[in-house]
């Protein structure tokens, strides 16, 4: 292996210094991995999963089984790069670049666990499942595993940032070969806007490797000028069609060599395409002979492209075995570059092609297949025999051996589109059965084999993609000289060689027999095989393996290879960075988090923020030397005797208006609305259609034709879209419309005793009194010369009044209000606070004291399901055996029988039956409750009510320990209520 | 990725709708239907393989819902209309 | 033929050619005594137990397709039992056990590895809910534990303990005795199993309609010929409704796809099945070297087997914000399976409308885990008519009385 002094258009001034499992090596700037480990003689890269046989590099791209490495880099932003199972094909080399091999220890060079291959015998397929049974399949997993897996995570951060992009286009040609390119040539010319997609770095596809003449010129000046001439289309090369999704929506992955400092280099694509020109090419195959998976056995073609890319000469004495005339280029290009080369053909008459290559020096063997190679690192001799007589047997020194066993079509992305294969005997190949809806095939994939054919059918393509969008194009299609039809292809699979081990699948380890031995224990579906044998399970994903896998199959189960059928090729086409994936959707931008308007004033006061739903939130403000737990107790015991401030924007203000609204909301509220009068307020609950508690919330009724809904913070969304969904589904003619408002306006709540007296230092026109506000009313006015509102409801137990302005004056009013409080000892109070004070009151907390069971009864209001007419939102369902049956759980308080434990939330509370335990509820609210000097309770429990009423005391279960508590009637301060209107 | 013609917009993708379930007639008075019925109602669905009634909200645009008429194996969409529009 | 070690270096001798096949492949006889459609994990361990435990030997399964090429081999592979209600905990502890011993009893390596399931808590809140889950299920007997941040930590060091962590970890609870199991296996062992014990098991016939006289089953109509039966099982995950619609009754029952998807194989490093509640995203890394993981499903109903690629973002990017060192690793393959799902999401076992047919369905995302529970419970009601004790609260009439069993409204645990 070497690298010729000449030819190719790899850049043979630019040197890149890059290392191979620390030693030292020179590459050139345009080279892969691949090549410039091929260049510096490197044979054996990788080892086998299972019985880690030496693998050398078989292709040249996607293909690629067996060099998969690890890769450690530094990109241009000096940030420190890893990819852990790198496919050294398509990695473009990189200054600094250290590559490894993932699969053996000490190297994959020298790997002690090759040893395992001395007991391949005992080692078939699906071995595992017939043992490690006894004692315990626990004492051999870890050993196991420690034998699987290809490369290793680093576990340090990967500061990257990766990118989504989202595009239409008219035409999307997958593939920028003379195929592709004729077909975006063509629909282009139509001014449609063309999306160009290549997964290689230059345009050309086959056309860089087998060259070839285009409308009387070389081919790569046809290309350039084709490219040059698609200055209005969007052209991605290095860039991946991984799937097809529904509705010609298509995944992308561009690999961008260009990015900018801090960005990945890879980035996702969703292209929506109105019509698909797929000209996605065609994999070679590998040909089954004993011993094939040696380093130095590699594709025909994939010896071509590095011969004529990089000028890398991967042989000096090689032997060409091929089915078909396609290897007869690789060939030509050997000999001419002075390498010594025998073909094996399998065909007993191989044709012209066979003759060009005999003038041009090589020795044919027509008949003959390869039947065996020596040499552990790397080939030394070949063996060739008549396909007829595989004993009679010539060994040749070889130190290459180029096998095509015939092309498969990448029908990857036409299958996941929808679209079926049909199997083609004289091809031998699985082609397109017929396009699907919006979509052209042409190329190798439609089963083109001359350039002429591949330009043809690109060419009508393009145009076909045109017309189906009303357009039409007059354009000479591009022509390439006619060349003689070839020899027909023979289909070869295995040798029927007793006693050999042949690959299939090179990285899984996957052999002939091993498909023997799944058809001979009726493993006989074509998924079966696959499960069983792990065929094409691989990081190639079978791409060499599969048809080969299934011809072996259909041979020893007796059927034809159509009748065993193929897997489903499932996306990705090649595996895609898990980060390009998620894009930017992570760490804050994972899910947006929201703040409050006066979220600065919050932190100014030193409070200690917590996520609350989809908002960030004070949970209280503790002062400098003291802990939360204390603060939230001084906030609680200052509301309750002085005042205290508490930012509530972020709770729900949904407007609903129109004549018909309080008829509406009365069919969607649990509780009674059309009665509310203007200016009053009633807290109410709303239920799903099942009967369970959605949210609970105050109603507000502005006007008779106008409501304000006061939903908790984080269901808002769900009760718009509720409102929505039964107004335009279920009560379309009533005149009622929504609106969300939460963020337009600041609502503030000044609670405590002293709350009037610091609201009457505020300049608003609204009267205050009790008699114009009463608890459970609002009041529209100027509030400090804005428009604003005030509201007395109260979560605290206290006096309380909520203030609403415009959200942008929220953090002034914050402000304001504290300053207007001081002499009133006002203090800033957040959400742990608000809960010990309402949680002292009982008030329930939606999704905390409640869960997706409750049903309103469960919480003590049974009220409106009596009392009310019309067939409200989950009315029917209150009804059922299970919303009636006397067992339910209640929501009741709990008294501790230790005051000064408070029992944590999730505490249960259990009756022993039949010596066994059983949970009759559990504790959904816990605190010390600064207005008791004790520990309180709330929570769900089995016949809660009745328990209370008789003062039963419960055993405690949390994590083992017991306690007791007293059952009691939820509320523990001022039942009557006084303090709210006093 | 469903390419999906809100009857307000026009074709819009995928994420900007919300799937509002299969359309069930809701039977009332509730003093009047039977357990069996009730039940039905909230949890039997036909769930065809194949075309398939189903409301979908454009939720990240005009914010209406409507009908939509979808293949359940092949993802095509068969039609969309506006609720009430003749079916 | 017994597999053991001993039987491997023999055939080892002899090139591997002397094991017989895992099952036959049978044609269809005219009648069996009972008829179980849907050769999936279920209906396989339904006609095993039916043959061990019950003795009934004229038994038959119907598969469409492949056996096991269902959902069992299409699902994430997480079995486990920490389950919130009695009636649940039950079931799963039930299938939890009998997966225990299940390699033995089927002499069929289904390498179950106990290797624990984690369940996060990603607030205060989320950590009560979670004591309230962990209480109920030491109550019900599920031996498991709660974990501090810094316990979760020490089990799982590559979670995101990073200061940038959108859903900081605040603890979370272990289940030790979850795990996962190789889901082929699964269904080849009982296949396997039920096979030598004298089940026909049919691939590649699909069930075309019932012959029903009276109210009552009498026989099955199939694209390989009509076949009589006693009795009939339906498990058929997915299809479900197509099976009911046959049978002249409809179900409680949406179809959606799930998506399960898998990396490039590593090297160890991940020792526990981790779930994200926030995320809705569970992983774990295959004996093989793989990470293998799910998320929620898809959005609408589907019988397509594929999943569509918002979603997979979404399950790739509540991965990465638990495991941020999995961002350079790489996708390689992503499928769907079609799930039952039932209002409550938990399953449906018991008699069907019609008479002599029983179900088993509904198991939504869940049905690997409960296979030899949900096999189990199917061969009790085919061979006596009558639901065991276990499967009694999962009966169809649930969703008349509204008694639903509803483990996520109860408890908050991500399915």
């Amino acid at each position: 292996m070497r690298r010729l002094p000449d030819g190719s258009r790899i850049a043979r001034a630019a040197p890149v210094a890059f290392t191979w499992e620390g030693r030292p090596m020179q590459g050139l700037a345009g080279d892969t991995l691949a090549s410039a480990l091929l260049a510096n003689g490197v044979r054996v890269v990788g080892r086998s999963f299972k019985y880690h046989r030496p693998r050398g590099i078989f292709g040249a791209w996607a293909e690629e089984p067996n060099a998969i490495l690890d890769l450690s880099w530094q990109d241009r932003a000096g940030i420190a790069r890893h990819d852990p199972n790198a496919r050294a094909t398509m990695v473009e080399l990189l200054p600094g670049m250290a590559a490894r091999g993932v699969n053996g220890w000490p190297s994959v060079e020298r790997d002690v666990y090759g040893l395992i291959d001395l007991a391949h015998r005992f080692l078939p397929a699906g071995f595992y499942y017939k043992t490690f049974m006894a004692p315990d399949w626990h004492r051999y997993e870890p050993g196991i595993r420690r034998m699987a897996g290809l490369g290793r995570l680093h576990d340090s951060a990967d500061p990257l940032r990766y990118e989504t992009r989202h595009a239409h286009c008219d035409v999307l040609v997958v593939g920028g070969g003379p195929a592709g390119i004729a077909a975006a040539r063509a629909a282009a010319a139509s001014g449609l806007r063309v999306m160009l997609v290549d997964d290689r770095a230059a345009w050309g596809g086959s056309l860089l490797w087998q060259g070839g003449t285009i409308d009387d010129r070389p081919a790569t000046e046809w290309v350039a000028d084709s490219i040059a001439g698609l200055a209005e289309a969007t052209l991605l090369p290095r860039t991946t069609v991984f799937g097809w999704y529904d509705h010609n929506a298509l995944g992308l992955l561009e690999r961008r060599t260009a990015a900018a400092a801090g960005w990945a280099e890879d980035r996702l694509w969703h292209v929506r395409a109105r019509q698909v020109v797929l000209a996605t090419g065609a994999i070679e195959r590998p040909l089954v002979f004993p011993d094939n998976d040696r380093p130095g056995v590699m594709s025909a073609a994939a010896v071509l492209q590095y011969l004529r890319e990089y000028a890398v000469l991967a042989g000096e004495r090689v032997l060409v075995a091929t089915n078909n005339d396609t290897a007869y280029d690789t060939v030509l290009a050997l000999c001419a570059a002075g390498a010594a080369v025998t073909v094996a053909d399998a065909r007993t008459d191989p044709g012209p092609a066979a003759r060009r290559a005999a003038e041009a020096g090589a020795r044919i063997r027509a008949g003959s297949v390869v039947a065996g190679v020596g040499g552990r690192r790397g080939i030394r001799w070949a063996e060739v025999a008549p396909l007829a007589s595989l004993s009679t047997r010539e060994r040749l020194p070889a130190d290459l051996v180029a096998v095509s066993g015939g092309w498969s079509p990448a029908v990857h992305l036409f299958s996941q589109s929808g679209g079926k294969l049909r199997w083609d005997e004289a091809e031998a190949a699985f082609l397109p059965a017929t396009p699907r809806p919006g979509q052209h095939l042409a190329g190798a994939l439609a089963g083109a084999a001359s350039l002429a054919a591949c330009l043809a059918g690109g060419h009508r393509a393009g145009l076909a993609a045109a017309r189906a969008l009303d357009r039409h194009v007059d354009l000479a299609p591009p022509r390439a000289p006619d060349t003689p039809a070839p020899a027909p292809i023979q289909a070869l699979w295995h040798l029927p060689l007793r006693g050999t081990r042949q690959w299939i699948d090179f990285q899984n380890d996957v052999t002939v027999k091993d498909v023997a031995l799944a058809a001979a224990e009726n493993y006989a579906s074509v998924e079966h095989l696959k499960r069983y044998t792990t065929l094409g399970m691989a990081t190639d994903q079978g791409k060499t393996s599969n048809v080969n896998g299934l011809a072996a199959l259909a041979a020893f189960t007796g059927r034809e290879i159509p009748q065993v059928g193929t897997t489903t090729f499932r996306p990705p086409f090649v595996p895609v960075s898990l980060g390009a994936m998620a894009g930017l959707r992570h760490s804050a931008l994972h899910t947006p988090i929201r703040h409050l308007p006066a979220h600065a004033e919050h932190l100014a006061d030193g409070a200690e923020m917590r996520e609350y739903g989809v908002w960030l939130r004070p949970a209280c403000y503790p002062r400098a030397g003291e802990t939360v737990a204390q603060a939230i107790q001084r906030e609680a015991a200052a509301v309750r005797t002085q005042a205290g401030l508490f930012d509530g924007s972020s709770l729900g203000k949904i407007e609903v208006h129109g004549p018909d609204a309080a008829a509406f909301l009365n069919l969607i509220y649990y509780n009674e609305v059309a009665t509310l009068k203007p200016g009053r307020i009633r807290y109410c609950l709303l239920l799903r259609e099942t009967g369970t508690v959605l949210d609970d919330g105050v109603v507000a009724r502005i006007a008779p034709d106008r409501y304000l809904l006061s939903p908790s913070s984080s269901h808002t969304g769900a009760v718009l879209a509720m409102l929505e969904l039964w107004h335009q589904t279920e009560y379309p003619s009533l005149r009622v419309a929504f609106h969300d408002v939460t963020a337009a306006w600041a609502t503030l709540a000044v609670s405590g005793p002293r709350s009037r007296d610091i609201l009457r230092r505020l300049h608003t026109g609204i009267d205050l009194s009790d008699a114009a506000l009463a608890h459970m009313s609002l009041a529209h006015g100027t509030i400090e010369d804005l428009p604003g509102r005030i509201a007395r409801v109260s979560f605290t137990g206290e006096r309380s009044y909520e203030i609403s302005v415009p959200a942008g004056y929220g953090a002034a009013l914050w402000q304001h209000l504290l300053t207007l409080g001081r002499d009133d000892g006002i203090t800033p109070y957040g959400i742990e606070s608000l809960s010990v004070l309402r949680a002292e009151k009982g008030y329930i907390l939606i999704g905390t004291d409640s869960d997706g069971m409750t049903l309103p009864d469960d919480l003590g209001m049974s009220g409106p399901l009596r009392a009310k007419k019309v067939d409200f939102v989950g009315k029917r369902s209150l009804l059922t055996p299970d919303a009636t049956r006397p067992d339910r759980r209640q929501f009741v308080g709990l008294l501790p029988a230790d005051p000064g434990f408070v029992p944590a939330v999730g505490t249960h509370a259990v009756v022993q039956e039949g010596g066994a335990r059983r949970s009759i509820g559990w504790i959904t609210t816990s605190a010390h409750s600064p207005a008791l000097g004790r520990s309180i309770a709330l929570g769900m429990i089995e016949r809660g009510r009745a328990l209370a009423d008789a003062g039963a005391e419960v055993e405690l279960f949390h994590l083992g320990q017991a306690s007791r508590a007293v059952v009691t009637a939820p509320c523990f301060h001022d039942p009557a209520g006084e303090k709210l209107h006093g | 990725m469903l390419l999906i013609p809100c009857p307000w917009c026009g074709p819009r993708s995928e994420p900007e709708f919300q799937f509002g379930g299969e359309p069930a007639t809701r039977p009332v008075p509730a003093a009047e239907v039977s357990d069996a019925a009730w039940g039905a109602y909230l949890y039997v669905r036909s769930n065809e393989k194949g075309p398939h009634r189903e409301l979908w909200c454009h939720a990240g645009g005009c914010g209406q819902w409507f009908l939509m008429e979808r293949d359940t194996v092949t993802h095509a969409v068969l039609r969309t209309h506006k609720p009430g529009a003749a079916a | 033929m017994r597999y053991s070690f001993l039987q491997l270096l023999k055939q080892g001798l002899s090139g591997q050619t002397g094991w017989p096949p895992a099952w036959r492949s049978p044609e269809p006889k005219r009648s069996y005594d009972a008829v179980i459609v849907g050769g999936g994990g279920h209906g396989l361990a339904a006609a095993y137990y039916l043959a061990r435990v019950h003795g009934m030997r004229r038994v038959a399964v119907l598969e469409r397709g492949w056996l096991g090429g269902g959902n069992t081999g299409r699902n994430t592979t997480i079995v486990r039992s920490n389950y919130f209600f009695p009636e649940s905990a039950r079931i799963y502890d039930f299938a939890l056990r009998l997966y225990e011993g299940l390699s033995k009893e089927l002499n069929f390596n289904i390498m179950l590895s106990q290797r624990g399931v984690l369940n996060l808590a990603h607030s205060e809140h989320d950590m009560e809910l979670m004591a309230r889950s962990v209480n109920a299920m030491l109550v019900n007997g599920i031996a498991v534990e709660l974990l501090d941040a810094k316990q979760v930590r020490a089990e799982v060091p590559l979670l995101n303990f990073g200061p940038g962590a959108r859903y900081p970890i605040h603890g979370g609870f272990v289940q030790r005795r979850g795990g996962i199991a190789r889901h082929d296996a699964v269904a080849w062992g009982y296949a396997r199993g039920a096979d030598s014990l004298g089940v026909d098991i049919i691939q590649n016939c699909e069930v075309t309609g019932f012959r029903i006289e009276g109210g009552r089953v009498q026989g099955i109509e199939t694209s390989r010929g009509a076949i009589a039966a006693g009795a009939v099982g339906l498990s058929v995950a997915g299809h479900s409704g197509v099976l009911a619609g046959l049978a002249g009754f409809r179900l409680p029952i949406q179809s959606y796809a799930l998506q399960a998807m898998v990396s490039e194989p590593l090297k160890p490093m991940l020792n526990t099945v981790v779930m994200s509640p926030a995320t809705g995203m569970y992983v774990s890394q295959s004996d093989k070297g793989e990470l293998v993981f799910g998320g929620g499903l898809d959005l609408y109903p589907s019988y397509a087997q594929r999943g569509n690629l918002p979603v997979e973002q979404t399950v790739v990017a509540g991965l990465l914000e638990m495991f941020p060192a999995f961002r350079r690793l790489k996708l390689l393959r992503q499928w769907a399976g079609i799930v039952d799902v039932c209002w409550d999401y938990s399953p449906i076992i018991g008699p069907a409308p019609v008479d002599g047919m029983y179900l088993n369905c509904g198991w939504g995302t869940g049905g690997f885990k409960a296979i030899p529970a949900g096999g189990w419970l199917m061969a009790h009601l085919l061979a006596t008519g009558r639901h065991h004790d276990i499967s009694a609260p999962f009966d169809l009439s649930r969703f008349t009385t509204g008694r639903l069993i509803d483990e996520a409204a109860g408890a908050a645990i991500a399915h």
